[in-house]
């Protein structure tokens, strides 16, 4: 194999339209495409488009508050700003995430096949999400304007305004339908299509994590189905299932909304911490430490992940019996999670670390999440919940396990498959600096929320008492810098997709499937499927770059 | 339709997604037996009062209607496997004919109610005991969602018909019509729950 | 485990004979009227639980036969198990909500 660290130009030169993208450039060419790596590119466009949306809104959020009272707009207007926030990070961005960009993309790379097992039902999910997010962006321009009940449509309010909830709704449900779609794909994927030789414990860990996600998309999405249905049902027909005045209980609408959107937060998540398991190994150049015991842990925090719901809900109403119960599984799903991030620690151990972009997001990654989870147990505590739910101790904790984590890590990703999906490498300076200026950006944002929420500061709150301002400033500023750093990064990738130096089949010496083609992979991935003898991430000590 | 590099088909993988969809379909009917487990706990009597005044003819007939149409479809795929296209389409048009008199069954039943004003949010409907009335929101919408089920498995079936006829369905190929049999059975299977939860309740 | 599937393994093509449909068929509408049978005998709450245990060893038949579960790799039929499971988990863990409170 050609030396890891030793620069392209001696690898074959690739052209700007090699590889998949010889296969037409017009629109039709694309749009109509079954291959999963254009659908991959089509998502990940597409997502980042309605990121950049969703970070409009977080920008517009802060710079509401940063002083008390109306600074920019008006309190209904600053309800919607932070339920379409929601929505489309949630919806359009975190949840599609990693699996239909990255996984999309390399699933099969990995796996050593073709494409994944339902090339056409992979469009048809692509064709949903572009139909869901059309429809919630349609909300905020017709009827009584953009939703304003949060991104978790609670009834009653839900049920009563005038505002588009429907139209919300019905996008939130079309996207749901998205994902099974991606998630049946993948499970069947992965049980059908991997190579000669590739048993389940030589798979790579990123598509282990895929896996245990696509089991949760599958069972779980279904539930937010019934649950959104049932709001436009009550809207159109007021059956009454959660109407007090006709028996209903407004709780169950509750226990059924986060009966999803708990698993959901593990559809996050577990891809983002199968990226990171990928990066470690390659970037410290020793084998992953405790494969099983990382690929167990992604199907552990899928299973128990469906049982802890009702930690949102301890000040609902909900009975002492199901709060504890809830509360101790909510203890115990964390085990798993603290399983990764000690395994991740131990691969790099006396590994020869290159630090470049991809691990630097990494450890970003695991200083971040780290955070989040240990908040998140702060959270599970019955005792400490009922002082900080529904404050900004909650924004802060999700922020950093959904943003610090989740995102962080598809950056990480990004940056490390750069050089596979273009050809091209991206400005490794850039990169750092843009990191720099997120986590740091990152930490001015959100550390500050955590003090508030903990002083009482309660969230989805337009104004508040003069006292909390300072902070509120730091965190607004926070926000700026966050965006700089965003905007840098994106500018480097996308201008070193067509100016970037060339990158070779395997610029950082991963040994896995992927990097055993070229950059950019041909339309058949493969020009003959590998056969697989030995597992992922296998380097031999003494495997230093000697240059 | 699965692919692989060399051009063969998958049935098992197309099998495998069938089942995958399938388990989808458990957990969306899954949420609202979730809500009748909750409701019909907490009003058991109010729930037998309101099931008193559903048809127990028409529930039976729907159940043994739909029961055979799953026999029909299970035939229909095995006369396909033998070759025999004209016994599979006579079996197909069976099926079709049992789920469509299924939902004419169901709009007699459904027009019966609402004729005598019961259906969500009506007036008579409010004067009943909070028990009733989700009794009655739970049917209208529990066998709403199962007959919408059974109209799209209906559309799918005349397109498998379709198929059939013209011949891109056929003893080397029938994975398709297998998979809309799993389907079909799964519908069946949804209402053979229903039947006892709404018409029989002592 | 088993090493990668070199090339895509199909089982021989899962199949009742036309006897055992018919036969199932008979069963379940024997069950139908046993059910029914079982309501006109009013037996409360009792009434009910045999009810759906009637329910589900029809839905067992229809899985088993006219779905060909019997037939199907242990895979499928060991994640059948999942949705069943987890539908039963949620129903329980909601009912320490609302019964205990």
């Amino acid at each position: 194999m050609a030396d890891p660290f030793r620069q392209e130009g001696q690898g074959k030169i690739m052209t700007n339209r090699s590889g998949f993208y010889q296969q037409g450039g017009g629109l039709r060419s694309w749009i109509f495409s079954t291959d999963h790596k254009r659908i991959g590119l089509l998502y990940l466009f597409s997502l980042f488009s309605f990121f950049s949306v969703g970070v409009v809104f977080g920008l517009l959020m802060r710079l509401e508050l940063i002083a008390p009272g109306k600074t920019i707009v008006q309190a209904s207007t600053y309800n919607a700003f932070f339920t379409l926030h929601g929505v489309i990070m949630i919806f359009l961005f975190i949840i599609p995430g990693i699996p239909v960009t990255l996984g999309n993309f390399f699933l099969p790379l990995q796996i050593g096949s073709r494409d994944v097992a339902f090339p056409r039902i992979n469009l048809l999910s692509w064709w949903f999400y572009m139909f869901g997010g059309a429809l919630a962006l349609l909300s905020l321009f017709t009827g009584e304007g953009p939703p304003d009940t949060g991104w978790t449509f609670y009834v009653p309010y839900s049920v009563r305004t005038g505002t588009n909830v429907t139209l919300a709704v019905s996008a939130a449900f079309v996207l749901g339908m998205s994902s099974i779609l991606t998630g049946l794909n993948f499970i069947t994927t992965i049980h059908r299509l991997r190579a000669p030789g590739m048993s389940w414990f030589r798979m790579p860990l990123f598509v282990w994590s895929l896996y245990a996600t696509a089991w949760v998309q599958i069972l779980a999405t279904p539930i937010l189905g019934i649950t959104l249905l049932l709001v436009i049902i009550e809207r159109v027909f007021g059956v009454g299932f959660f109407d007090p005045a006709k028996g209903g209980d407004p709780i169950l609408y509750q226990h059924l909304f986060w009966i999803y959107s708990h698993p959901a937060v593990y559809i996050m998540i577990l891809p983002a911490m199968g990226v990171v398991t990928e990066i470690i190994p390659v970037f410290s150049r020793r084998t992953i430490f405790g494969y099983k015991a990382i690929a167990f842990s992604s199907l552990a925090i899928a299973s128990v992940g469906y049982f802890v719901w009702g930690h949102h809900m301890f000040t609902s109403g909900m009975s002492d019996t199901a709060r504890a119960v809830f509360s101790f599984i909510t203890f115990i799903v964390a085990v798993p999670s603290g399983v990764k991030v000690f395994n991740w620690v131990a691969s790099m151990y006396k590994g020869s670390i290159r630090v470049d972009a991809p691990l630097l997001f990494v450890l970003a990654f695991i200083f971040l999440f780290s955070i989040g989870g240990l908040t998140g147990l702060i959270n599970g505590a019955l005792a400490t919940n009922i002082h900080i739910h529904g404050t900004y101790f909650i924004v802060a904790h999700f922020h950093y396990v959904m943003f610090g984590g989740a995102a962080f890590a598809f950056f990480a990703g990004l940056h490390y498959w750069f050089p596979k999906i273009t050809g091209r490498m991206y400005n490794e300076s850039w990169a750092k600096v843009a990191c720099l200026f997120l986590f740091l950006g990152f930490n001015t944002l959100y550390f500050p929320m955590f003090i508030l929420g903990w002083q009482g500061l309660p969230r989805r709150y337009y104004d508040y008492p003069p006292e909390f301002q300072e902070l509120n400033v730091v965190s607004t500023v926070g926000s700026w810098i966050v965006a700089v750093g965003l905007i840098l990064l994106f500018t480097n990738l996308l201008r070193s997709a067509r100016k970037g130096a060339q990158a070779g089949m395997n610029p950082w010496g991963g040994t896995t499937l992927e990097w055993r083609t070229t950059s950019p992979p041909p339309e058949e991935n493969f020009e003959e499927i590998p056969v697989v003898t030995e597992g992922p991430y296998v380097y031999k000590s003494g495997d230093v770059a000697k240059e | 339709m699965t692919d692989n590099p060399a051009g063969h088909k998958d049935t098992e993988g197309a099998k495998l997604g069938m089942w995958l969809f399938l388990f989808t379909e458990i957990l969306l009917f899954g949420g609202m037996f979730l809500l009748y487990a909750i409701y019909r706990t907490k009003h058991a009597a109010e729930f037998h009062k309101a099931a008193e005044d559903l048809s127990r003819t028409a529930g039976t007939i729907n159940t043994v209607i739909l029961l055979t149409s799953s026999l029909t479809m299970a035939l229909a795929i095995s006369e396909v496997r033998k070759g025999n296209r004209e016994r599979s389409l006579a079996f197909q048009g069976l099926t079709i004919l049992f789920g469509s008199a299924f939902l004419v069954v169901k709009y007699f039943e459904w027009s019966a109610k609402i004729g005598h004003g019961i259906f969500p949010n009506s007036p008579e409907l409010m004067k009943l005991a909070k028990g009733e009335m989700l009794y009655y929101g739970l049917y209208f919408v529990m066998t709403g969602l199962h007959g919408v089920h059974v109209l799209i498995g209906l559309g799918v079936l005349v397109y498998m018909l379709i198929g059939t006829f013209a011949g891109k369905i056929n003893a080397g190929n029938f994975i398709q019509l297998e998979n809309s049999g799993l389907y079909w059975h799964l519908v069946d299977t949804i209402w053979v729950y229903l039947f006892p939860l709404f018409y029989l309740i002592t | 485990m088993k090493k990668g599937p070199s090339e895509l393994k199909q089982t021989p093509g899962t199949a009742g004979s036309q006897k055992a449909y018919i036969l199932t068929w008979l069963a379940l509408i024997c069950l139908t009227a046993a059910t029914v049978a079982v309501y006109f005998m009013h037996l409360g709450d009792a009434g009910a639980a045999i009810a759906l245990t009637i329910a589900s060893i029809k839905a067992g038949l229809i899985l088993l036969f006219f779905m060909h579960l019997r037939q199907e790799s242990r895979l499928l039929q060991g994640i059948f198990l999942m949705p069943l499971l987890l539908v039963w988990l949620i129903i329980g863990l909601t009912v320490l909500d609302v019964f205990y409170r």
